[in-house]
Parts: structure tokens; C-alpha cells; sequence
């Protein structure tokens, strides 16, 4: 071997090496996921821990049911979708099918820029203005009930108004340009048949475009399902059955307010929430690759 | 056999921009019968189809002036509403172009968005527009599979059926067969034949046999410009402008 | 009427329609507007050049953005030849097969998992495995993690935009592959890789929840020259870790509004610039 080809043999080796940083560090952080997050469940016995509904890691007789908190990121995820991904949908329709080229530029750069604040700011500015409305709402709906316990608007609602906002942007853009990627001669069929443009973008520019918007929404509940900081903020901190008006703690908010200090079975059971979350953004990437792979099936 | 006017323009001109892409065009288009739009590529004809209802006005800059009577009503009235314009004049495109859902979806696409809704009343449209564009048998089975499972002759047919399902009086195609194997060209030519007994149709082809075997009357187009119009035997046979001539006797385009 | 009935019913969805956009429009003049009305007045120099210190009665960032400044270096000067490295070999080197498919489904993977299971891994690992603590070295190498989809992602499509014939022309004349790649590939595809380089910044820039157990909280400086690289060994606060902390266990709401006017103006400055080089970038395409 001459000198050049040790040099380029050694390059690609060194590129392959590379590439390989990715595929480690995706095996590693599965390994140390379950590693880490199934100790607690023989300890504590996977159905108490998973199912329990009381949650008192600091007391005498301590109890480590993490339902409610699973339950949470369940209900407040399906909400914010609920919620954020008509809005989205919408807006891409402007973005695509209605806004005139400079609009669509000034809406369209909006929407880059939501995605780019960080998510610290939006929990600020939900602690600043949506919480004292939530609280206001809270005192008018149960004024005079003795049971319920006031969170000063720190709850489950705003944190699915906070969700639902921040994934405005994800799921905008991954539609809009699905939605450009539908070809005119669809509109102009709908068109030549007397359809209004709303009924043909609702009736078969929106389903032509479908996989993409899926691909979307899929994004925007992954997206979801892992903010941590900013909901934190905003949801109030106690381990509650999630309904609107109560604090609440997520999957994600568990480990950013607790794990700072757990201790010994605590901090345990604190990495498996870590592999609870884990689990479910597998489960959210792998019906994206899924929804992906359909997309381009169909193209 | 008494002819009636259908459609009438009057000093039609059309502009893109700066761009003066029709002048001056005045034609009067028969009821029940087949007119061919010739021309080389670029002259405007698919352009002029498109004036007629009014798929031009999604196109930008587009600026167009004169008339355009449809039974001696100006379709370019501010009164006129497009969307019913469209479905007394239906469209049939060059490139198939069905939509991405099933066969009874895409026939009954024109009567939903019209406010039909009875279940009974859109299977008796799907079976006859079916039927009016020759196709019925083919694919009375597989009416809730995808149209684009279809081969390209038989997705241009559901394309004309989808046309029909709206009981439109005038189709107009433009260049519906240039996409096309022959089997599936005759066969769309065959049913142009049955099509003209109950709507005025107009085509725009390139292809300078196709206007000899199935139309009635013919208009010649060249650099935005009406050349000739009359009735298809005499342009053939004996064409009053030497450009005519030229074009038909394949000395350019 | 039909036709009337469609024209109110499609009057109403235009209205929604509308009400969507400016909904989404107004959000982002809302948080800015009301970031700068609140932030304006606490951002000055002394704020931005000292330590929050209780002895001498400062409050002040320096700190943070000092922390912040180390973390983006470190993780870019790591990450960056990782993610260009990976692009090209999945561009340049690599036959379509199982391995491709596997890095491909590794950075697709990686770009999915939240920044609160990088901060998770980070603590256990570099941390606690590795026992580098809560550290800015600890927080960086999290961020690498994070950042490399990023890098990859944009220099991969840089990549693919430049033409093959520059690759034959080189390779012609009878260059070898990596003199192609460093000569020719890697020029044409700069504004693609720095493009990817600022949006990764950006992500650091805005991360909080990888770094809160990596890279800790601690605010003060380095208290000479000479202490500044001994500093990675040492844990160190974000912006956005100072804006959490001074939002909610701290109280300090001034503070707070402060820092966030502060990186939303660094927020804007890469905004414009990816926008800018993508123009640019554009531009020279077509030339």
C-alpha cells in the first residue's frame, strides 16, 4: 500500500467512526434507561408502581404510585393536540392555499420565530399572564367550595394552553409544506366542478395531504410529551387525578422538580418515570418512521 | 338540423401581464355538436377554452376583456357566480386527474359539493354518470376502491363521468387524450360521439386527425389569434387563410 | 339557496381561518412585546458585566453568559466535526444498506428524544459514570448529543445540492477522495454546515432541561485568567437555568424578564442570520 491510500483508508475510517457516534449513543441511552429505570420496579412491584395512586416518597411509610403522574401526560398531551393541532391546521391552510406571497412570508417567519423561543420563556410568560387568569377562572367556578384546593391558576389547563402553543409551530410548518406538496391539478379538478376553494381545500387538498399533516401531528405529540421546563412552571406541583383546575405533575416535571434531591428508592423510582417517558417517545418515533415511510409510498 | 348558439364571445382579449395572449376573438359555439381547438403549441387555444369557464381567473395577472355569452348571458357579469358557472360548463383535463379516494367518491365529489346529500339520490347519479361515460362496466365492483388504481384511459373516463355527475350543458376538454394509449383515444373519441347528443361539447387537440373524425366544427389558432373557424369538412378541405392551409397540410407547428 | 348557504358556510371557515392566523401571529408580537416592556428597564451594564453576589449587592448575569458562551464552544468544537463527519459519510462513503439505514434510524432517533432524557442520560453517565459531576464538561458533552441530528441533517442536504459533476471534475484530475472532500466538497457545502452550526447554537442557547443536572446552576466567574479552563470541571448555570431559577425558587421576577429579553434578542440575531445565509445561499445557486 502506497501512502495515499493509507491516508485515504485511515479518512473513511474516520468518517465511519463518525457516523457510528449516533447509533452508540442511542444504544447507550436505551441501555442506561433500563438499566437505571427497572431496579424500583421489582422493588417496589411493577403493578404498585405503575398503578399505585399514592405518591409520598418522603413519608415514614412511603408509597410510589406514579398512575396519576402517567395519567397526566396522557390527558394533558391528548388535550394540547386536541387543542393546538385544529389551530395549526389552519394556519397552514392560510400559509398554503390563501396568503398572498409577502403575507405568507411575515406569518411564515412568525411561526420560525415561535419555534426558536426557548422554552424557560414561555413558562415565564405562562406564570405571568395565564396563571392569574386561570386563577381568576378558578375563584369564579368554585367559589364557595369548601373541598377543592386552590392553586392560584398553577394547574393541568395551563399547562395544555402552555402544550398547546408550543407545538403550534411544529406541526404549521410540517403541514403547510405537505399541503404545498399537493399537486394544482387536484385544485383545479375541484375547481372545474363548481367546488368554492373552501370546499376544495377541505375536501381534497386536506386529504390528499394527509399522511404529511399525520406526520405532523405525530411530531407535535412527541413534542408534547417531553417539554418538561416549561410546563413546570405553569402546573402547579402536586401529584393529583388530572382534572383542569388541579396541580399536576407530568412525567417530564416529576424528574425536573424532584430529582434534584431524591435520595436512595426515591431516585429510583424517579429514573423509571425516565423510562416510562422513554418508552412512550419510542413508541411516538416509531409510528413516525411508520407515518413517514407511508408518506413517501404514496408519492 | 337546426343549430342553436350555446356559447357566443365577442372581442375577446386576454392578457398575461404584459403579455397579449388572445386578441380579438369572436366565435359562436353550437349546441349538441363537437368543436375542435387546433393549433401549434402556444397559440392560445387552451388559453381560450379556459375563458369559457373562467379557469383563467385563477391564474395571476391574468386581465381579460370583451364577452362571453353563455345562452346570451355575459359570464364575465360581476353577478355571475363561478362556482355555478363551473358546473353548467364542466371541465375535462389533459392529464387524468383523478382524486386520491375511491371511484363513488370522486363521481359523487361534484353532487356533494353542490348539496346533494341523499345516499340514494348520489348512487343513482354515480351509476349514470358512469354509464354516460362508458365505464360502468368496468368498475360497478370496485366502486369503493381508489380511482388511482385505474389504468390512465380508464381514469380519464372517470374523469369525464365526474364531469357528468354535476349535469353539466357544456364540456370542455382540453387535449383529453394526448396522455393516452390509442385503444383508450378511440375509445374517449367513441364516447365524445355520444356525449354531443346531450351537451355542447368543445375540444382543444393537437392532434389534427382527431379534429377531422369527431368534430362538427373546427377553429384554427395561431399566435393568439382566431385564423378560421367553420365547419370541420370545409376547413379541411378548403381553407380560406394560407395560414390555415399551411398548418393542415403539415408545413409548420 | 345552495350557493347562498355555501357562501356563509365558507365565510365562517375563512373567519376561523383568519382567526388562527392572527391568533398565532399575535402570540409571538404578545411575548415579545411584553418580554421587552418588562425586561428593558433591569438589562444594563452592570446587570450584564457582574455576579449576583448578597455580600456586595449585585445582581447580575455575567456569569450565565460567560457558562453559556463555554458550553456553546465546547459542544460545537466537538459536535460539529462528529455531524459533518457523519454527513459525509452517509453522502460520499457509504453504499445504501443495513449500516446506512441504522445511522439513519439512530439520528432520526436521536432528533425525537426530549431534552429531559438527554439530561437524564447525561447525569447518569457523564456524570455520574464517567464522574465528571454536574460540570459545564458534562453539560457539553450532553449537548453534543442533542445538537449532532442538527449538524448532520443540514450538512447532509448541503451536500446533496452540490452537483456531481464538481465531484467527477475533481476526482479527474486525478485527485484522491479526501483531497475531493476537503478542496471542493466541503467549500461548496459551507453555507449548509453553518447554517446547521447556528441553528445548533441556537438550540444551546434555548436549552434548559438537558442542562439542569449536567451542567448545575453555579453563577460566578472564574476569579482569574488562569482559572477559566479549570471552570469545565466545575458546574455552571445557563441563561435559561438562571431564568428557570430566578422565575420560580428565587422569585426574582425583574431578573427573570431580563434574561429572557436578553435571549430573545440572541434568538432573533440567529434567526436572521440562518435567514440571511439561506438567501445568500440561495442566491448563489442560481448564479
Amino acid at each position: 500500500m502506497n501512502k495515499k491510500t493509507i491516508v485515504e483508508k485511515t479518512v473513511q475510517l474516520g468518517f465511519f467512526l463518525c457516523a457510528v457516534v449516533a447509533i452508540f449513543a442511542v444504544c447507550s441511552i436505551t441501555v442506561y434507561m433500563f438499566l437505571k429505570g427497572t431496579p424500583a420496579l421489582s422493588k417496589v412491584g411493577v403493578f404498585h408502581l405503575l398503578f399505585g395512586t399514592e405518591w409520598m416518597p418522603t413519608a415514614a411509610d412511603p408509597a410510589y404510585g406514579i398512575f396519576y403522574i402517567i395519567l397526566s401526560s396522557v390527558v394533558g398531551t391528548a388535550m394540547s393536540v386536541a387543542i393546538g393541532v385544529p389551530i395549526a391546521l389552519m394556519t397552514a391552510v392560510f400559509l398554503s392555499e390563501i396568503a398572498e406571497k409577502h403575507v405568507a412570508s411575515v406569518v411564515g417567519g412568525a411561526v420560525e420565530l415561535l419555534a426558536a423561543i426557548p422554552s424557560v420563556i414561555y413558562g415565564l410568560m405562562g406564570m405571568m399572564i395565564l396563571n392569574p387568569w386561570m386563577y381568576k377562572l378558578e375563584q369564579a367556578i368554585y367559589s364557595g367550595d369548601a373541598t377543592h384546593q386552590f392553586t392560584g391558576g398553577a394547574n393541568l389547563l395551563s399547562a395544555i394552553l402552555v402544550l398547546a402553543i408550543m407545538i403550534l409551530p411544529t406541526v404549521i410548518s410540517v403541514s403547510t409544506s405537505s399541503l404545498k406538496a399537493v399537486t394544482d391539478s387536484m385544485r383545479s379538478a375541484s375547481l372545474a366542478l363548481g367546488a368554492t376553494k373552501i370546499q376544495t381545500i377541505f375536501n381534497v387538498v386536506l386529504p390528499a395531504a394527509k399522511s404529511g399533516i399525520l406526520t405532523g401531528v405525530v411530531l407535535g405529540i412527541g413534542r408534547a410529551l417531553g417539554e418538561a421546563m416549561a410546563i413546570n412552571m405553569v402546573a402547579g406541583g402536586t401529584v393529583n387525578i388530572p382534572l383542569p383546575f388541579n396541580s399536576v405533575r407530568f412525567l417530564t416535571t416529576q424528574l425536573v422538580s424532584e430529582m434534584g434531591y431524591a435520595q436512595g428508592l426515591h431516585r429510583q423510582v424517579l429514573f423509571t418515570v425516565g423510562l416510562v417517558l422513554y418508552i412512550f417517545i419510542m413508541i411516538v418515533n416509531l409510528i413516525l418512521l411508520r407515518t413517514r415511510k407511508k408518506g413517501v409510498e404514496h408519492d | 338540423m337546426e343549430t342553436k348558439t350555446k356559447i357566443s364571445v365577442e372581442n375577446l382579449n386576454l392578457y398575461y401581464g404584459e403579455n397579449h395572449a388572445l386578441k380579438d376573438v369572436n366565435m359562436d359555439i353550437c349546441a349538441n355538436a363537437i368543436t375542435a381547438f387546433i393549433g401549434p403549441s402556444g397559440c392560445g387555444k387552451s388559453t381560450f377554452l379556459k375563458t369559457l369557464n373562467r379557469m383563467n381567473d385563477l391564474v395571476e395577472n391574468v386581465r381579460i376583456d370583451g364577452r362571453v355569452c353563455l345562452d346570451g348571458d355575459d359570464i364575465y357579469d360581476s353577478g355571475m357566480d363561478t362556482t355555478l358557472l363551473r358546473k353548467r360548463v364542466g371541465m375535462v383535463f389533459q392529464q387524468p386527474n383523478p382524486f386520491p379516494m375511491s371511484i363513488y367518491d370522486n363521481i359523487a365529489y361534484g353532487p356533494r359539493v353542490h348539496g346533494i346529500k341523499s345516499k340514494a339520490k348520489l348512487d343513482e347519479i354515480v351509476e349514470e354518470s358512469l354509464r354516460g361515460a362508458a365505464i360502468f362496466d368496468e368498475v360497478k365492483d370496485r366502486l369503493k376502491k381508489s380511482a388511482l388504481g385505474l389504468s390512465g384511459g380508464q381514469q380519464q373516463r372517470i374523469c369525464i363521468a365526474r364531469a357528468l355527475a354535476v349535469q353539466p350543458e357544456v364540456i370542455l376538454m382540453d387535449e383529453p387524450t394526448s396522455a393516452l394509449d390509442p385503444i383508450s383515444t378511440s375509445k374517449i373519441e367513441e364516447l365524445m360521439e355520444q356525449l354531443k347528443k346531450q351537451y355542447t361539447v368543445i375540444v382543444v387537440t393537437h392532434n389534427m386527425q382527431q379534429a377531422v373524425r369527431v368534430s362538427d366544427y373546427t377553429a384554427f389558432f395561431l399566435v393568439g389569434e382566431m385564423v378560421e373557424f367553420g365547419k370541420t369538412k370545409d376547413i379541411f378541405s378548403y381553407p380560406q387563410d394560407k395560414r390555415t392551409e399551411d398548418y393542415i397540410t403539415g408545413r409548420f407547428g | 339557496m345552495i350557493s347562498q348557504k355555501r357562501k356563509i358556510a365558507d365565510s365562517l371557515v375563512y373567519g376561523l381561518i383568519y382567526l388562527c392566523v392572527a391568533l398565532s401571529v399575535a402570540l409571538l408580537a404578545g411575548i415579545i412585546l411584553y418580554v421587552f416592556v418588562k425586561g428593558v428597564s433591569h438589562v444594563n451594564w452592570e446587570f450584564m458585566t457582574t455576579v449576583t453576589s448578597v455580600l456586595r449587592g449585585t445582581v447580575g448575569i455575567a456569569g450565565n453568559i460567560v457558562n453559556t458562551l463555554y458550553i456553546i464552544v465546547i459542544t460545537m468544537l466537538i459536535a460539529t466535526p462528529i455531524g459533518v463527519g457523519t454527513a459525509i459519510y452517509l453522502n460520499e462513503y457509504a453504499k445504501p444498506g443495513k449500516i446506512v439505514s441504522l445511522i439513519e434510524f439512530a439520528t432520526e432517533t436521536l432528533a425525537g428524544i426530549p431534552s429531559i432524557i438527554f439530561g437524564l442520560f447525561g447525569m447518569m453517565f457523564f456524570g455520574q459514570t464517567l464522574g465528571l459531576g454536574y460540570s459545564i464538561l458534562t453539560g457539553s458533552l450532553t449537548l453534543i448529543l442533542m445538537v449532532l441530528p442538527l449538524i448532520t441533517r443540514n450538512t447532509q442536504e448541503a451536500l446533496k445540492t452540490v452537483p456531481d459533476s464538481y465531484r467527477n471534475g475533481a476526482i479527474g484530475l486525478g485527485a484522491g477522495k479526501w483531497h475531493m472532500i476537503r478542496t471542493v466538497l466541503l467549500p461548496s457545502a459551507m453555507p449548509g454546515i453553518i447554517t446547521g452550526v447556528i441553528l445548533a447554537i441556537g438550540r444551546i442557547v434555548g436549552e434548559s432541561a438537558a442542562l439542569l443536572f449536567t451542567a448545575g446552576s453555579a453563577k460566578t466567574l472564574p476569579k482569574t485568567l488562569s482559572m477559566l479552563f479549570p471552570k469545565i470541571f466545575q458546574s455552571g448555570g445557563s441563561l435559561t437555568i438562571q431564568l428557570y431559577l430566578s422565575a420560580t425558587s428565587e422569585g426574582d421576577f425583574d431578573s427573570a424578564f431580563a434574561i429572557a429579553l436578553v435571549l430573545l434578542v440572541i434568538v432573533l440575531l440567529i434567526n436572521m442570520g440562518t435567514k440571511w445565509l439561506a438567501k445568500r445561499f440561495d442566491v448563489s445557486r442560481i448564479q
